[in-house]
């Protein structure tokens, strides 16, 4: 009972009690198996490429992309476009993470606070978070400040959402519990409600950071930064660099997988998994 | 001094179809160290009671006296555990849960974490320490509620049917380590159940009520020593007077 571990099954991969006890030789084989759709699509972009369906210049061979790949790696140029977009999407996003949960615990506790953010955000998030970048472009003039401020916000919604049904969802039992115990509010704060709605609160972190990903990209395009991967992609159509456009979509995938399982997939097995409340 | 008194209790429930009486003019005195079962079919006000003198709910009329002081709202002179295993907090092991209270307190660390783990020991849960609730049976999970509402010390312990959704056999097992508990820290116990068989094991006096509106019926003292056999001739009969107050009250029409 107490050796227990509970079973975690990462995204898109089986369960691991199905490989389990294998040994290596089962590992390898879940490994093939995670990887044969995506040698399906490279076999059949490799035909579509060879064929010319397209120009071969605007729909390159997989050795093509990976030597663009390559290459603007060493140069540094890639790395610096990378760079620069995290760190913006980090400014952005920590801001969101911050407020959206600090708004979200209160809307979920306080009567008030919901009666007033409730009918906003209901209204303001489905907006396409693009939809506001002209706007604040013409506020906050270009670069990075829009760029930051427009991810804050576009992609606070989702968090304030989650925080607020996961709040709402703490379990009256363990508010009972605590108060008989002596928590008084800021410590019920602490000790329940947060690690209460934890589960809620990690999803609605998970969907805030595709949204920051979906309009930090589409608003590099626009905010004429000199650096950042949205940029690179759309400043390499002008010169039909289509090589160059797919390794930025590569590099955006990467650090999206990176995310995933470096940070959240971590995150959760160090606390929800092992507390059981999600598995 | 009685320890607990229950002065004319009343609560209403506002509900859309009309005040409806929930417990209506309860009194009751406990000394220090009695062990009570309140007894009686769903419906009769007996949690609502519990709740009450827990301080979840404020009584419509009435007063509470627990150790001479008015109960206002909730407080750390009463332990609670409820009967729904999710009680403990999932976030925490059995001795995190444990020394809750004591943390709340302002103990420190390791001052909280000996005590909790005494608690623990008390239940006989020692091997379970560093154990999340989601790996503990139901019986288990209980265990740590009981020592968790013990372990700040309360004078009274409110217990709502804690081992109602257990298994008949946990059940015993569970009712027997109670006794024990009880007997080690001489707590006063209220203790809401609906099994006869539970009531006439722990209690020292049971507390028949009656519902619409929750009414006290009658009162036994069960005089039997301990450990209680509940094969035995005496047994049964305190099973079958109480069986018999209940009886007059909860026909099934």
């Amino acid at each position: 009972m107490r050796d227990g571990v509970p079973a975690i099954s990462a995204a898109g991969l089986p369960a691991p009690e199905r490989w389990i006890g294998r040994g290596e030789n089962a590992r390898w084989r879940v490994i093939a198996r995670t990887a044969f759709p995506f040698l399906v699509l490279a076999a059949i972009w490799e035909i579509v490429a060879r064929l010319e369906v397209f120009p071969r210049r605007l729909f390159p061979t997989l050795e093509e992309v990976a030597s663009a790949f390559v290459r603007l790696t060493l140069s540094g140029i890639l790395p610096h476009h990378a760079f620069d977009t995290l760190v913006r999407l980090t400014a952005g996003f920590a801001i969101a993470a911050i407020a959206g949960v600090i708004i979200g615990i209160l809307m979920g506790r306080f009567r008030r606070a919901e009666d007033i953010f409730l009918p906003l955000v209901s209204i303001a998030a489905p907006i396409p978070g693009l939809a506001y970048a002209p706007l604040f472009l013409l506020w906050f003039g270009l670069g990075n400040f829009p760029a930051i401020l427009l991810v804050a916000f576009v992609s606070a919604f989702p968090v304030i959402f989650n925080t607020w049904t996961g709040v709402k969802a703490v379990k009256e039992i363990w508010v009972r519990s605590a108060q008989a115990m002596g928590a008084d509010n800021p410590k019920l704060f602490r000790h329940v409600i947060l690690p209460g709605a934890l589960p809620y609160i990690l999803t609605g972190l998970r969907l805030g950071l595709a949204q920051a990903w979906r309009v930090l990209v589409g608003v590099e395009m626009l905010a004429a930064v000199p650096w950042g991967l949205g940029w690179m992609i759309f400043g390499a159509r002008e010169f039909l660099n289509t090589d160059v456009m797919l390794s930025g979509i590569v590099v955006i995938a990467m650090i999206g997988l990176a995310l995933e399982k470096l940070v959240f997939e971590k995150l959760e097995n160090y606390t929800v998994v092992r507390w059981g409340m999600m598995s | 001094m009685s320890h607990i008194e229950i002065r004319d209790v009343s609560l209403v429930y506002d509900t859309p179809a009309g005040q409806v009486p929930g417990v209506q003019g309860v009194s009751l005195d406990m000394r220090e160290s009695e062990f009570l079962c309140l007894l009686g079919p769903s419906g009769c006000g007996k949690s609502t009671l519990l709740n009450i003198v827990a301080g979840f709910l404020t009584p419509t009329s009435g007063e509470i006296r627990i150790g001479g002081k008015a109960v206002n709202g909730h407080g750390t002179d009463r332990g609670v555990v409820f009967q729904d295993f999710a009680q403990l907090f999932p976030w925490r092991t059995a001795l995190g849960n444990v020394a809750f209270g004591l943390e709340m307190k302002g103990i420190p660390k390791e001052e909280r974490d000996e005590i909790a783990f005494n608690q623990l020991k008390l239940v006989k849960l020692e091997k379970f320490v560093k154990s999340y609730p989601h790996h503990l049976s139901g019986g288990m999970q209980q265990r740590v509620a009981i020592a968790r509402a013990l372990a700040y010390n309360p004078s009274v312990l409110l217990m709502d049917e804690p081992f109602a959704a257990l298994d008949a056999m946990t059940r015993d097992a569970m009712q027997r380590l109670l006794a024990d508990v009880w007997r080690e820290t001489r707590k006063t116990i209220i203790y809401v159940t609906h099994n006869v068989a539970e009531a006439v094991y722990l209690a020292d006096r049971v507390i028949v009520m009656t519902p619409h509106p929750g009414k006290v019926k009658a009162e036994v003292v069960i005089d039997l020593p301990r450990p209680r056999d509940p094969l035995s001739v005496e047994f049964l009969d305190c099973q079958k007077q109480l069986l018999a107050h209940l009886g007059e009250t909860h026909q099934v029409s």
